[in-house]
């Protein structure tokens, strides 16, 4: 049965991941990542990543596919109001999305999946682990990209005052 | 989570929870439904009228009424409206709507011939996170069938309701901080459990009186209710986002909006009135059985007053202008739920509050 739904899960994230890209209109493309994004968070649930799952929800779907779809709604754009690119970026991106594409199977080539499961850590991804891993093991980490998101934030204040 | 659990569990565990949502379903809607006439005769009782009393004794039938007028009318969908996504919208919306009820605990566990019933579709290990997800995701509702409409009023009206469900989830989420501190669990049933305290009476409330105003007042803006409902100002948005919508497409946006109250006033009640527990519930001496219905009365008790003091603010208190909306959640919320965070951190580790 968990095998059926992962398998469900894959398809739905594959096909919405490539109409991602296939949609001629742009909210059709953001409402397809939405789903993505859902299929993806099945699949933290499969593994048992609860906390992973519902936060990936609410950051992703919740937060930034809205902030998305504000700005391609008020833009309005469509297909006519599309810019025409030259064929030299056409080829400069065919490039550089193949080169991904190298990086990511050299990267997971050596991967053994069956070396990940551990049947005794179940609960694992619950919040309780988390917490008592986030804030025992990795605490200097987790303080500075801490920092580093304040910083961030700073800086999109800063930018959008200077424009006005 | 729930589909790893399923999975391991027999059969009968999946035909009680079916059960349990056939009832929650038809619960949900019922009250909805009659949300719908208790605002109109409140709203009648405050401007000393007499409200609905046509249909049925007081009104009794109005609402049924309401529902066979709007599966009746006439489906008008404008020409150049995005078809599949113009009814896809209402339906997003009252599903979201509907999907928080699986998380909150209704009662106590009921024993029915030796098997525990749980009052409760899922007791998440995240409830809490889960319910910020699903109000998250209200938005795309209205924001598709705004958008779907092809009309700027509806655009302009979805793209206000939710740069204000948006803002003031982070007032919402920061001011729950504290409760979470204190009763250090996300699963709404440990919160529940921990306001079972002095008889029944360890409220939240009473411990985070400013952490239940700033909540109360966000689960207003969540809501689109006065005095936060710039989404449907009629004097300068005609409607709002649904201004395309008719027959039972717009009447499932209305009363979605109505089981979102419902919804918001159950959180409120679990997160801040002690939920399920009411005084001495354990001293009464009854059998388990008779304390898990009188508790499901009792959170349902404090439901409808909650929902009776939405309809109260509705008719008592005008809109507020936008940026006051704005600066309301942004300036004055965000920073006062942080100090408010930084108190009961000062005060757990004083040992003061625990």
């Amino acid at each position: 049965m968990r095998e059926y739904i992962f398998y469900f899960l894959a398809l739905v994230s594959v096909i919405s991941a490539l109409m991602v890209v296939f949609s001629r209109n742009p909210i059709h493309s953001v409402l397809y990542l939405v789903v993505c994004f859902f299929s993806i968070a099945g699949h933290y649930l499969l593994l048992n990543a609860q906390f992973l799952a519902v936060v990936h929800v609410i950051i992703y779907a919740g937060a930034i596919m809205v902030l998305f779809l504000f700005v391609i709604m008020l833009l309005n754009l469509n297909k006519e109001s599309e810019p025409h690119k030259p064929i030299i970026i056409k080829f400069a991106s065919v490039i550089s999305a193949s080169l991904l594409v190298l990086v990511l199977i050299a990267a997971m080539v050596n991967i053994n999946p069956a070396a990940d499961s551990h049947p005794t850590l179940h609960t694992i991804g619950m919040v309780r682990e988390l917490g008592d891993t986030l804030f025992k093991e990795y605490l200097l980490p987790f303080e500075i990209s801490s920092v580093l998101f304040l910083t961030a934030m700073v800086g999109v204040v800063l930018i959008s005052k200077k424009e006005s | 989570m729930i589909a790893y659990s399923i999975l391991d569990r027999d059969w009968s565990f999946l035909t009680d929870k079916l059960i349990l949502v056939g009832i929650l379903f038809a619960v949900a809607l019922g009250i909805a439904a009659y949300s719908t006439l208790a605002e109109r005769k409140i709203a009648a009782f405050m401007q000393d009228r007499i409200g609905p009393d046509r249909a049925g004794f007081f009104g009794i039938l109005q609402p049924i009424a309401d529902g066979v007028k709007s599966i009746l009318k006439e489906e008008i969908i404008p020409g150049r409206a995005h078809k599949f996504l113009f009814i896809l919208a209402p339906c997003i919306f009252m599903t979201v709507a509907l999907m928080t009820y699986a998380i909150i605990p209704w009662g106590k566990d009921l024993i029915i011939n030796g098997r525990k019933f749980s009052l409760q579709l899922a007791d998440l290990n995240v409830g809490i996170l889960y319910s910020f997800a699903i109000v998250s995701l209200g938005v795309y509702g209205i924001m598709i069938g705004g958008w779907a409409s092809n009309n700027k009023f509806s655009l302009l009206g979805a793209v206000r309701a939710s740069t204000q469900m948006i803002s003031y989830e982070l007032a919402m989420g920061l001011s729950l901080i504290p409760i979470v501190m204190m009763s250090s669990s996300l699963s709404l049933r440990d919160i529940t459990e921990a306001q079972s305290y002095w008889h029944g009476m360890h409220w939240n409330i009473m411990l985070q009186p400013l952490s239940f105003i700033i909540f109360f007042t966000c689960a207003l803006a969540e809501c689109n209710r006065t005095p936060f409902d710039l989404a449907e100002t009629e004097s300068e948005l005609i409607g709002g986002y649904h201004t395309e919508y008719s027959s039972m497409k717009l009447a499932l946006f209305l009363f979605g909006e109505y089981v979102n109250i419902f919804v918001s006033a159950a959180v409120i009640s679990i997160l801040f009135l002690g939920g399920y527990n009411f005084p001495y519930m354990n001293e009464m001496g009854l059998s388990p059985n008779w304390v898990s219905i009188l508790s499901m009365g009792a959170l349902f008790a404090k439901i409808f007053f909650i929902i009776f003091v939405f309809m109260w603010i509705r008719w008592t208190i005008p809109r507020f202008r936008y940026d006051q909306l704005m600066k309301l959640g942004w300036q004055i919320f965000i920073p006062l739920c942080i100090v408010n965070i930084l108190i009961t951190g000062l005060l757990i580790t004083l040992k003061i509050y625990h």
